[in-house]
């Protein structure tokens, strides 16, 4: 179905290629999944298959990819339009229309099928991925999940061969992901569509995969089970039975729970984790409202020094105005925030930078300058510290930043660890961060927990907001759940996240009813 | 097998009305209010407008339209009032207050500069500040009840490209507030200022970084999605279009100035011109594969609307008593005007109410 040979593709203005000498034939009617670090070309590689690249973002592309017979060279993305589809990470991005019925009708609308083609493709899409009660709903209306469930409709409605996922579900919440996913292998199962799918978080999708494509590795088709042998990034189901020897390694949770039933016997004494010391921030009986929707009400919670917090629930649930007000950016239409006994909306300059730590969900809002050692001196100059003190958290945190890189050059670890640098002061009291980890792979997740993990240590009270449950599950002493602007769970990491299975992480399903929650904890039984 | 029973119900309460009827209903409005000085029937347009408005305009963020041309227009009239006082030219004699004149070079005889400022060339700056008003809450008016991203997709397709370039124009200004927003706000937690010129200037790069960002990825998304294909043409064709459409617009702008001047070749050329225009913009047309799904129908409440709002148009200029004069004196009452503008709030009642966003249910 698609074919490369010898592809290889260098970015303009780049020294040497991402991608070289790929040489591949992509069967019809499977899954394939396309995995790497970050920064090997996972997004490249998807848009070689439906022409953006090298049309649409220049650069040099060596060898042939031809896509149900049509060679990508001479056919730009719109003359593929009708062959591949294409769904991007964030489906609001790339919306033309304002209803829902008129998206799924768009890519129809270009490529000039008949009115009543359009019709019927439109009824079959909505039916197909159920979307019947949203037909006419206004895109802007609809949650992260449906939103990216009318993206892949609107891939689908021309009748495309092909569809060409770049990381569908990172900005869903976990039961929307599902949703998305399993609408995915639905049409793989159904329909026989040809998919191409990269993705950071393998727990949610290996198990739906025909094939792999290590980017970093061999850029040869495997089967999956091969793939996860050699090789760095591991769902935690696929390192819990690497760890304990499993034959074959297991990649789903259903096939490691038949291979578990000695371990889920075993005794298990969990270790408790940071209870938390000082209340440094308390918010009470706190409301937003939006326009006639209420975004909070009546939220009461408190941060404690030394401990980290997980702050989860449903995109547009509330987490990201509740960040807002801790931080003081807004100011509630009812009750109080309180950071020890100072309103935090009140702060300004060195003040708040003493006490409060940001991270935007782009980590790059925080940038102005060109340079990572420019931006690390500001820093200084802001929070009035001694010279040099941000550079040389910046250097605790990675090994090697070269200080001359532009701040949006680096990866996406680099910038949250450049992020966190500038925003940490000696005393900083509240760490915020929201919704960080996006385009972070299984190492970067790593790192990113142990940072969190030294802040809390020196006594912090880190408040993260996600939706990754097994980056949860390994860094967070305390969750809290938002639902409609409400506080449905406060309470420890453990109990929060063994009593609901769509927050339960892959080793948590694996060895319910105990109640471990890391694979650390699961070697250790 | 509730579904279909459901769906049939809801769309025949409620679907959009063609925007083409919005705009005509509204023009035809505007048009009216061009044409009297009757601070009644003025008043009575804005009336109608604002009662369709607050009666049928749909839950959008383009809606909100109005609410920003009522302001304007305010801030017409007061303008209007002022440079009155200052430009105007000194008529009536029941003298409010007096300005400083200020001599001016005799080259410059005909202005004057400052004098006296009488109730009389207040009322007068009043009703005419309050034609121009009354025209631009007219256009307001359609921007609140016609979905613009509708009347772009009814625009026929010579005029595609340019309408998918508005539509993006249009989706990208709210997504550039929200970077503001954003943006502002990582500010003020690097801890500095969010206000004034420094702030304004060192957030512009982060801001306008940003929305090339969505720009792209929606050219992109577009480019997948088949936008821009079109059919092989043969070598000529384009130049005659650009042609025909360029030669078709100097033709319309050189006829309507002829209009202006009350010649009697307007006309004509305005006919040619828009001959040119038309026959130019279906040339393009051809070239663009692109169909329509489920075009807005065009029934009896959108000849209705549209027949409402001209109807009040073709009255009003019709019945309509010559200018402003000083003597100021109440102008007759025009029963007939009155009547057409108040049938204009018809689609009020009875067009179909625009569907929810939340839909339906």
């Amino acid at each position: 179905m698609i074919t490369f040979e010898g592809v290889s593709f260098t970015h303009q203005g780049a020294s040497s290629p991402v991608l070289r000498n790929i040489d591949i034939t992509i069967p019809e009617g499977d899954l394939t999944l396309v995995i790497g670090r970050t920064g090997t070309g996972k997004s490249t590689f998807l848009n070689l298959i439906n022409g953006l690249v090298p049309h649409f973002t220049g650069g040099t592309m060596h060898g042939r990819l031809a896509v149900d017979g049509l060679d990508t060279r001479t056919h730009p993305p719109r003359d593929l339009a009708g062959i591949v589809g294409t769904v991007g990470q964030n489906p609001r991005a790339g919306f033309t229309t304002d209803t829902v019925e008129d998206e799924l009708a768009y890519t129809m609308e270009s490529l000039g099928y008949s009115p009543d083609v359009m019709r019927r493709r439109v009824e079959e899409t909505l039916d197909l991925l159920g979307l019947t009660n949203l037909r006419q709903r206004s895109l802007d209306t609809l949650s992260g999940g449906e939103q990216q469930r009318v993206a892949i409709g609107a891939a689908l409605t021309a009748g495309p061969r092909v569809l060409v996922l770049d990381e569908p579900t990172s900005a869903l919440d976990p039961a929307a992901a599902e949703e998305v996913l399993a609408a995915v292998a639905r049409l793989v199962h159904d329909l026989a569509i040809t998919v191409v799918m990269a993705e950071h978080r393998l727990e949610r999708v290996i198990e739906f995969a025909d094939h792999v494509v290590r980017l970093d590795g061999d850029l040869e088709l495997e089967d999956p089970a091969t793939a996860m042998a050699g090789n760095g990034l591991q769902p935690p189901v696929v390192r819990l039975g690497h760890a304990l020897g499993w034959e074959p390694v297991p990649l789903s949770v259903r096939a490691a729970r038949r291979l578990a039933p000695e371990l889920r016997a075993a005794p298990f004494h969990p270790s408790p984790r940071r209870p938390g010391g000082d209340v440094v921030a308390t918010v009470r009986r706190a409301g937003v409202t939006y326009g006639r929707r209420a975004a909070l009400s009546d939220i009461g919670i408190t941060l404690r020094t030394g401990q980290v917090t997980a702050l989860m629930g449903r995109n547009g649930a509330g987490k990201s105005t509740l960040i807002s007000l801790l931080g003081g950016s807004r100011r509630p239409d009812r009750g109080t925030v309180r950071l020890g006994d100072v309103d935090p909306a009140a702060l300004r300059g060195p003040d708040l930078l003493q006490r409060i730590a940001y991270v935007p969900q782009d980590p790059t809002d925080l940038f102005y300058t060109d340079t990572v050692q420019r931006e690390c001196a500001e820093a200084d100059t802001d929070t009035s510290m001694p010279e040099g003190s941000a550079w040389s958290r910046l250097c605790e945190l990675v090994d090697t930043v070269d200080p001359r890189t532009h701040p949006r050059d680096l990866s996406a670890g680099q910038q949250l660890a450049l992020a966190l640098a500038i925003q940490l002061s000696a005393s900083t009291d509240v760490v915020l961060l929201d919704e960080p980890t996006r385009g972070l792979d299984y190492p970067g997740k790593v790192a990113f927990g142990t940072w969190l993990d030294r802040l809390a240590e020196a006594g912090s009270s880190v408040l993260v907001a996600t939706h990754d449950v097994e980056l949860v599950a390994v860094i967070a002493d305390r969750v809290i759940v938002l639902a409609d602007g409400e506080v449905v769970t406060d309470t420890d990491a453990r109990t929060a996240l063994t009593s609901s299975p769509s927050f339960a992480p892959q080793v948590q399903k694996v060895l319910a009813p105990l109640p471990v929650l890391t694979v650390e904890e699961a070697c250790s039984l | 097998m509730s579904a279909p029973g459901l769906m049939l119900q809801s769309t025949a309460n409620s679907r959009w009305l063609h925007p083409g009827a919005w705009w005509l209903w509204a023009l035809g409005l505007g048009a009216a209010a061009t044409r009297t000085t009757d601070p009644l029937i003025l008043g009575l347009i804005v009336a109608v407008a604002t009662l369709v408005v607050s009666a049928r305009r749909p839950q959008a963020q383009w809606a909100g339209a109005f609410g920003v041309f009522v302001r304007v227009a305010a801030i017409v009239v007061v303008i209007r009032v002022f440079f009155a006082a200052i430009f105007g030219v000194r008529v009536g004699t029941t003298e409010l207050f007096a300005l400083p004149t200020v001599a001016l070079p005799s080259w410059m005889a005909g202005v004057t500069l400052g004098g006296p400022f009488t109730a009389e060339m207040l009322v007068i700056a009043l009703i005419q500040g309050a034609q121009l008003a009354t025209l631009l809450i007219c256009v307001g008016a359609a921007n609140s009840l016609a979905s613009p991203v509708r009347l772009l997709k009814a625009l026929p397709s010579g005029l595609y490209h340019v309408g998918v370039a508005c539509i993006v124009a249009l989706s990208l200004a709210p997504r550039i507030m929200i970077n503001v927003r954003r943006v502002m706000h990582a500010r003020r937690m690097r801890g500095r200022p969010t206000r004034g010129l420094r702030a304004a200037a060192e957030s512009a790069v982060p801001v306008l970084e940003s929305s090339l960002d969505d720009a792209i990825n929606l050219a992109a998304a577009m480019d997948t999605r088949g936008y821009g294909r079109s059919t092989a043409t043969v070598p000529g064709e384009r130049t005659l279009q650009a042609v025909l459409i360029l030669g078709g617009l100097v033709g319309i702008a050189l006829g309507l100035f002829g209009l202006l001047g009350a010649t009697g070749w307007g006309w004509v050329i305005l006919a040619l011109g828009l001959a040119l225009a038309v026959s130019g913009i279906g040339l393009a047309g051809r070239r663009v594969p692109r169909t329509r799904y489920r075009p807005d129908p065009w029934g009896w409440q959108e000849s209705l609307t549209a027949v409402s709002g001209i109807g009040a148009a073709v009255v009003v200029s019709a019945t309509a008593a010559g200018g402003l004069t000083v003597p100021l004196t109440w102008p007759a009452l025009a029963p007939l005007a009155l009547v057409s503008v108040l049938a204009a709030a018809a689609p009020a009642a009875l067009t179909p109410s625009p569907p929810e966003p939340w839909g339906s249910t």
